[in-house]
């Protein structure tokens, strides 16, 4: 809900950077523009963001960090568009976007990779089933499992959550585990990881996929990568070391070279302090930093 | 003849300036969605991806799977069947006119002419407050506190699924046929009533006899009006329904609007690509559907206007 993020961020405006803000305006419009970044992208990183620019702008007071969330898709359309100076995305850019940015702006876009996070399962705590493969979470997304009985649970309709199609999550997802296959028309899509850890908090009988970082109510799901392969929890130890099957990385998409605000933003976030907010926040950090 | 003062003549000409002002904005709105979703009809990529007979004819999924109809615009080989939107964007709409054409109705014949005239005051202003709740607020109290009742009261599957968006969306609905409905009943001339009594009959076979055929153009219009609103309703549906593509009748599963498609769809497409002209095109859909209906709405209403007037 990127409206109440934003009301967050407002908090942070204060009466000084007000003053600030008028005098820049005054000055000129170059200062402002200057001054202020605008990070605009994946809903899964909308309060990591938030926590950087809280941080960040806690520490220097005439610095203005605004964001927005919408989706990965949303981000990428809105750099492409000139709209925002970061986009933040949950999925490596596609080939075709990477093209589109490469025709405006005559140079390939800079990718850096912020925070680590792996994609849980997650099923209501009621549900007996503790493992799944991997194999399997694919047939059920693609509905050719319908009913927990078939994978030892209960002789049950499996209900299923998804995302809506402009998530980044979403095509993660159907990259990953479904392994580019349609999901069944059956499955539910929700706006946002935490309608889908909600759903499946209140359906005994429901399955759902998002960040590891969101927990409330509901159990994340072991996965074995094959039926051999004892499962694998999603903690920071398997997503650390890159045994859980389903992890990613989490990117910051630049249309240039980073420069003055920019680049102190994206510093602050690749520094010791603001991968620790990464840690706090329920992410990943980076193993070791890199500007590609 | 004398032509009328110039102040009168300036404010003539301003009031016809609006109305076309009016006018010409829709025909504007219409070009100019119409004109996004043209490629489709002539651009090769874009009928390539989504030709007519891929939107509305069952297409096969994958090799060796029987042919259906799926909406699945992200994809290695996308897929745009309109037609599971549009069951969807009906059953709700049904839904909602059975549950809130009733209760609007009720409602209306109550205070036009059975409640006495302070309570009418009271109950009249109240429903059409109903108006006046945001369609996010009617949305998230389906979402987050009538969805599990209703789950269990019909025993469905599907916490999220057509009844219970359908009932949401015809609280979004009763007031307007409320309010249309009871300014039909109220101008019923007060005659009709007086000589029904006269001739001996009790109240309610004169509201039910009388009164209820008198007023039947505007409980019509006061239908269709509700139909208009609920078709094109996006809020509610977009968090009440769940969103599934599927196309299928049964009201226990969930659903897909056309509205609710192109709200959470149009915010992240690719300008230009086919999955945009398909988003314009349902936009154009619901345009015509709900003109369409309006047209009708108003031809029927006409008359059966003449026929009980006795006017030609």
């Amino acid at each position: 809900m990127p409206f109440l993020n934003q009301l967050e961020t407002d908090r942070f405006f204060s009466v000084k950077k007000f003053f600030s803000f008028l005098l820049s305006a005054i000055y000129g419009f170059s200062v402002t523009a200057s001054e202020a970044v605008t990070i605009k992208g994946s809903d899964t990183m909308v309060i990591l963001n938030q926590r950087w620019a809280e941080k960040y702008m806690f520490d220097r007071p005439s610095a203005v960090i605004q964001v927005t969330g919408g989706g990965s898709g949303t981000g990428i359309a809105a750099l492409l568009g000139g709209a925002t100076d970061i986009c933040a995305s949950s999925r490596p850019m596609k080939e075709k976007e990477r093209v589109a940015l490469q025709a405006k702006t005559g140079r390939s876009p800079i990718e850096i990779a912020v925070a680590k996070d792996g994609i849980a399962i997650y099923l209501n705590e009621a549900n007996p089933l503790r493992e799944l493969t991997l194999e399997q979470v694919a047939l059920i997304y693609r509905g050719k499992i319908t009913n927990w009985r078939d994978l030892g649970g209960a002789d049950q309709k499996i209900i299923l959550y998804s995302r809506e199609n402009n998530s980044g999550t979403y095509e993660f997802f159907k990259e990953h585990v479904l392994k580019k296959k349609d999901f069944t028309p059956f499955a539910q899509c929700l706006p946002g990881t935490a309608s889908v850890a909600n759903a499946v908090a209140r359906d005994k009988r429901g399955i759902g996929y998002g960040g590891a970082a969101y927990a409330k109510g509901i159990r994340f799901c072991a996965i074995k990568p094959d039926a051999a392969t004892p499962g694998i929890l999603p903690n920071e130890t398997h997503i650390l070391d890159g045994s859980y099957p389903v992890s990613r990385n989490l990117f910051f998409y630049l249309r240039d070279e980073p420069a003055g605000a920019i680049n102190n933003f994206v510093d602050f976030v690749l520094s010791p302090e603001g991968q620790a907010i990464v840690a706090k926040v329920g992410y990943y950090p980076i193993g070791s930093p890199q500007k590609q | 003849m004398n032509r009328p003062p110039l102040r009168e003549r300036i404010i003539e000409n301003g009031i016809r300036v609006s109305a076309g002002v009016a006018i010409v904005g829709l025909i504007l709105i219409f070009v100019f969605i119409g004109k996004e979703a043209l490629p489709l009809f002539t651009s090769a990529e874009a009928r390539q991806e989504a030709s007519l007979s891929k939107l509305f004819i069952a297409q096969v999924p994958e090799e060796g799977e029987p042919p259906s109809h799926m909406w699945q615009p992200v994809s290695e080989m996308p897929k745009y069947s309109l037609w599971p939107l549009m069951i969807g964007t009906l059953k709700v709409t049904l839904v909602a006119l059975v549950f809130a054409f009733p209760l609007a109705l009720g409602a209306a014949l109550f205070t036009s002419e059975f409640a006495p005239p302070w309570l009418r005051e009271i109950v009249k202003p109240v429903i059409e407050m109903l108006a006046g709740i945001p369609s996010v607020v009617l949305g998230f109290f389906a979402l987050i506190v009538m969805a599990s009742t209703i789950q269990d009261l019909f025993g469905l599957d599907y916490r999220l699924n057509t009844v219970n968006a359908g009932i949401a969306l015809g609280l979004a609905v009763i007031p307007i046929v409320f309010t249309v409905a009871e300014d039909a009943l109220t101008a019923v001339p007060q005659s009709y009533r007086h000589g029904s009594i006269a001739l001996g009959a009790t109240p309610w076979q004169t509201a039910r006899r009388v009164v209820l055929p008198a007023a039947f153009p505007g409980l019509f219009a006061a239908g269709i009006l509700g139909f208009g609103r609920a078709i094109g309703e996006t809020m509610i549906v977009l968090m009440a329904s769940g969103n599934q593509a599927i196309p299928a009748w049964n009201l226990g599963y969930g659903f897909r609007s056309l509205s609710a498609t192109v709200a959470s769809e149009l915010g992240e497409v690719v300008r230009g690509s086919p999955h945009y002209h398909v988003l314009f095109l349902i936009g154009v859909l619901l345009f015509i559907f709900t003109f369409l209906i309006n047209l009708l709405g108003q031809m029927w209403v006409g008359r059966m206007n003449r026929k009980l007037t006795g006017r030609r």
